[in-house]
Parts: structure tokens; sequence; C-alpha cells
């Protein structure tokens, strides 16, 4: 590297800083640390490959939904977290990363996604805990990112958050329709929170003092909330909402505490998410499997689409949509 | 396995006009092999809520931009005319309408 190499590298790093502690937003073109871009692209891609991953989980249910109205719900929902996928891949690209890099990693097991989607939906009633608990941790973790310091991905979260609200309403009001249901629907509807509540707890990742980015990224305002901070909030949240849904939490421990103003929880038992990340949960291997399948099953969509508008422009030197295009369209600016 | 690095096909920018009267903004970025794939794409991607009356789509290649990074002297020349500004000018006390 030369001086002159060297200064501007300074100048840049002070510019960058200054734009992130001022609250600006860095946007792609922008120079930035290599230790920034590659933390962004690693947090974007596990996000985005959460939301394709997390679409199985549900789709199971959707030939079996009970009704005409809980079906077209939850086909609005899965194709929602497609869209989230598309947007956060989109997002990372700007990082100057391909999409067919990162799925490809996805698809080698050499990225994560949240170990949240290899827990199995055993019953109706799970569509209704992931909704609630599930979508509304993800809120919970999401609103802060729409303030994140790289524009992209902060632009991404606010057209996210605003979907995923439905999303966690529509969870709410099944389990409530369960709960206040039979005595079969509402012992399926304390089953299904029984066993997504503790998960549900560690989507919000390890306790603070053993978070190997979290310091890194608040400094670079990617995370605004510490992990436990956020799990703190989601606690508080969830207990009234549990009151009305007449379920209970299944935590012995759980209790308001007057002298901190908020609520203590019993103690996360970390050995089963360690096991769950290292591929051990009970569905990576199906979840993984059938998302490699999906895609192979795809290419011929995508060869035969690549096919025809080879085909096509090699045809026409004409716009393939030409007439939409106004002369308003020239003046885009 | 095939790789999907391959098959993604062009990226092209989607600006989405919200209602009429308003201009079409930009609204993110999508893969799709032609433009007529692109366009229907833009609909389910980022109009699923009725958020626009109409789309554009564009190859991202066709943009054309400032510069490699946004701050740069190209924008300096409108940094020291604050007399174009009309709170520059100093009026008169009551004077209306101005
Ligand atoms: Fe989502
Ligand atoms: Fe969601």
């Amino acid at each position: 590297m030369t001086t002159a190499q060297a200064t501007d590298t300074v100048d840049q790093q002070a510019d960058f800083d200054a734009v992130v502690s001022a609250e600006g937003r860095i946007e792609p073109r922008d120079w930035m640390p290599d230790a920034y871009r590659a933390t962004l692209v690693r947090q974007i891609a596990q996000h985005a490959h959460s939301e394709i991953i997390g679409m199985q989980p549900e789709a199971n249910w959707i030939t079996r939904a009970p009704s005409l109205r809980r079906k077209a719900i939850l086909m609005a929902k899965v194709q929602d977290e497609a869209g989230h996928g598309l947007y956060l891949y989109g997002a990372a690209e700007t990082l100057d990363v391909d999409r067919g890099e990162l799925l490809d990693k996805l698809h080698a097991g050499r990225q994560r996604y949240s170990s949240i989607f290899n827990y199995p939906t055993l019953t109706w009633a799970d569509v209704g805990a992931i909704g609630w608990l599930v979508d509304g941790a993800a809120i919970t973790n999401q609103v802060p990112l729409c303030r994140c310091s790289y524009g992209p991905y902060a632009r991404a979260m606010v057209r996210i958050c605003k979907e995923e609200s439905f999303h966690q309403r529509q969870g709410y009001e099944l389990l409530h329709a369960l709960s206040h249901g039979t005595p079969a629907q509402h012992a399926m509807a304390q089953d299904a929170v029984d066993r997504w509540w503790w998960p549900s707890l560690m989507m919000f990742g390890p306790p603070d003092d053993e978070s190997s980015h979290s310091e890194q990224s608040m400094a670079w305002r990617i995370k605004r909330h510490s992990n436990d901070e956020l799990r703190q909030r989601f606690v508080d949240i969830c207990v009234p909402q549990a009151e009305s849904l007449g379920l209970a939490l299944p935590d012995p421990d759980l209790r308001w505490n007057e002298e901190r103003g908020t609520h203590d929880f019993g103690e996360i038992d970390w050995s089963e998410f360690q096991q769950v990340l290292r591929g051990n949960g009970p569905c990576n291997e199906q979840r993984l499997d059938q998302r490699r399948t999906a895609h192979e099953n795809g290419a011929w969509v995508r060869e035969a689409a690549a096919a025809h508008a080879a085909k096509h422009s090699a045809r026409t030197s004409d716009d393939a949509v030409s007439g939409t295009a106004t002369g308003e369209g020239a003046m885009a600016g | 396995m095939n790789g999907a690095t391959s098959t993604e096909g062009p990226l092209w920018e989607v600006f989405v006009r919200s209602r009429r009267g308003l201009s079409h903004t930009h609204a993110g970025s999508l893969h799709a092999p032609d433009a007529t794939m692109a366009l229907r794409n833009a609909r389910d991607l980022y109009t699923r809520r009725g958020e626009g009356v109409s789309i554009w789509v564009v190859p991202a290649t066709a943009v054309i931009a400032s510069s490699p990074d946004e701050k740069d002297p190209f924008f300096d020349p409108a940094a020291d005319k604050a007399y174009r500004h009309p709170t520059f000018y100093e009026i008169p006390e009551g004077v209306k309408h101005l």
C-alpha cells in the first residue's frame, strides 16, 4: 500500500465513522470497512435463508387448513415469507455478493438459518403458535433493524415489518379461536404453546455474555439492543397476551418482579439450542433436503424461462414489452 | 447439484407508482430472465397489498449513477448558493403574499 492509499483509507474510515455516529445511513457504493461488509453479508444472508426455510413448517399445513378462510390466510403468509427472502437477498446483493452463491452456500450447509425452523409443526395449533410467538419474536428483533446503519437492509426491514403484523395477528386469532373452542381444541392450543415457547425465547440468540458478534455490531449500529434486552421485552409483551388467550406459558418461574418492573423468567436450556445449531434438531436434515429438492425441481422452469428470453431477444431487437414504455419513462429521475 | 449461480437471470430495478398523481419511486430490485417476467415478478413481490397502480422495471445495468461514492465534488456547486432559497431574502415585516 502506498502512503497516498493509506491516507485515503484513514480518511474513508473517518467519513464512515462520522456517518454512522451521526445516525446517517451507509449506502451500497460508499466505502465501508471489510469487516462491516462481511458482517452484513453474513447477517442478511442468514436472515434471508430463515425467511425461505421458514416457509416449510407452515406450508406443511396449507392442504389441511380447517377452512377456506384459514387456507387463504396461510397461503398469503407463506407467500409473504418468500417475498421477505427476496427483499433480503436483494439487500445482500448490494454488497457485491450473488444470490445464487448465497443459495449454494445454504444448500451446502455453509450458511445458517434460524434454528427455530428445525422444529416440527405437529398440529394445526402450531400454525397459530408460530404466528403469535415466532413471528412475534421476529418482529421484536426486526423493528430496531429498521434503523440499521446500512440503508438497503434498513429499507428491506421497514417493508418486512409492515407485513409481519398480519402474520402475528392471524396466529393470535387462530390460537384464540382454538383456546375458546372445545376442550380438545383448547388442549391442542396449550400443547402448541408449550412446545414453541422456549424455542421462541432462543430466537434472540445466546445470553449477552456469550454473544460473540454483539459488541462490534452495536458500535456499527447494525444492532441496537442486546439479545437479553430484546428477550426480556418479548417476555413482557407475551405475558398479558397469553392471559387474553386463556393459555399458560410453560415456565413455573415466570412472575412479575415489582422491583425491576419486568418479568423474571426461568433458565433457558442452552444445550438444546447448541444441539439444534449443530444440526441435531428434529428437522434440520428434512428442511435442507426439501430446500435442495425444491431448487432442483425448479431448475427446468428457470432454464425454460432463460431459453425463452434468449429466443425472444434474438427474434426482436426491440424491447420485449415495447409499448409500455412511454415518453415519461425516458424522464425517469 | 446444479449450481444456483448460473440461472438467476439479470437484475432489474423496480419503480412503483403508489397512486395516481405521484411519481414512480424505487421499490427494490429482482432477478428475471426478461422484461415481461420482471414485470410479473415485480407485481407479485412489491404490490401484494395494492401498493401500486403502475410499475417500471429497468435493467440494473442501464442505470447510470453520478459517482462511485455519494459525496463527491459533483454536488459542491450547489453548496454555496444560499440565494437560491427563498429564506435567503429579508422582507420588511407585514408584507403579505410573498
Ligand atoms: Fe418474514
Ligand atoms: Fe412472518
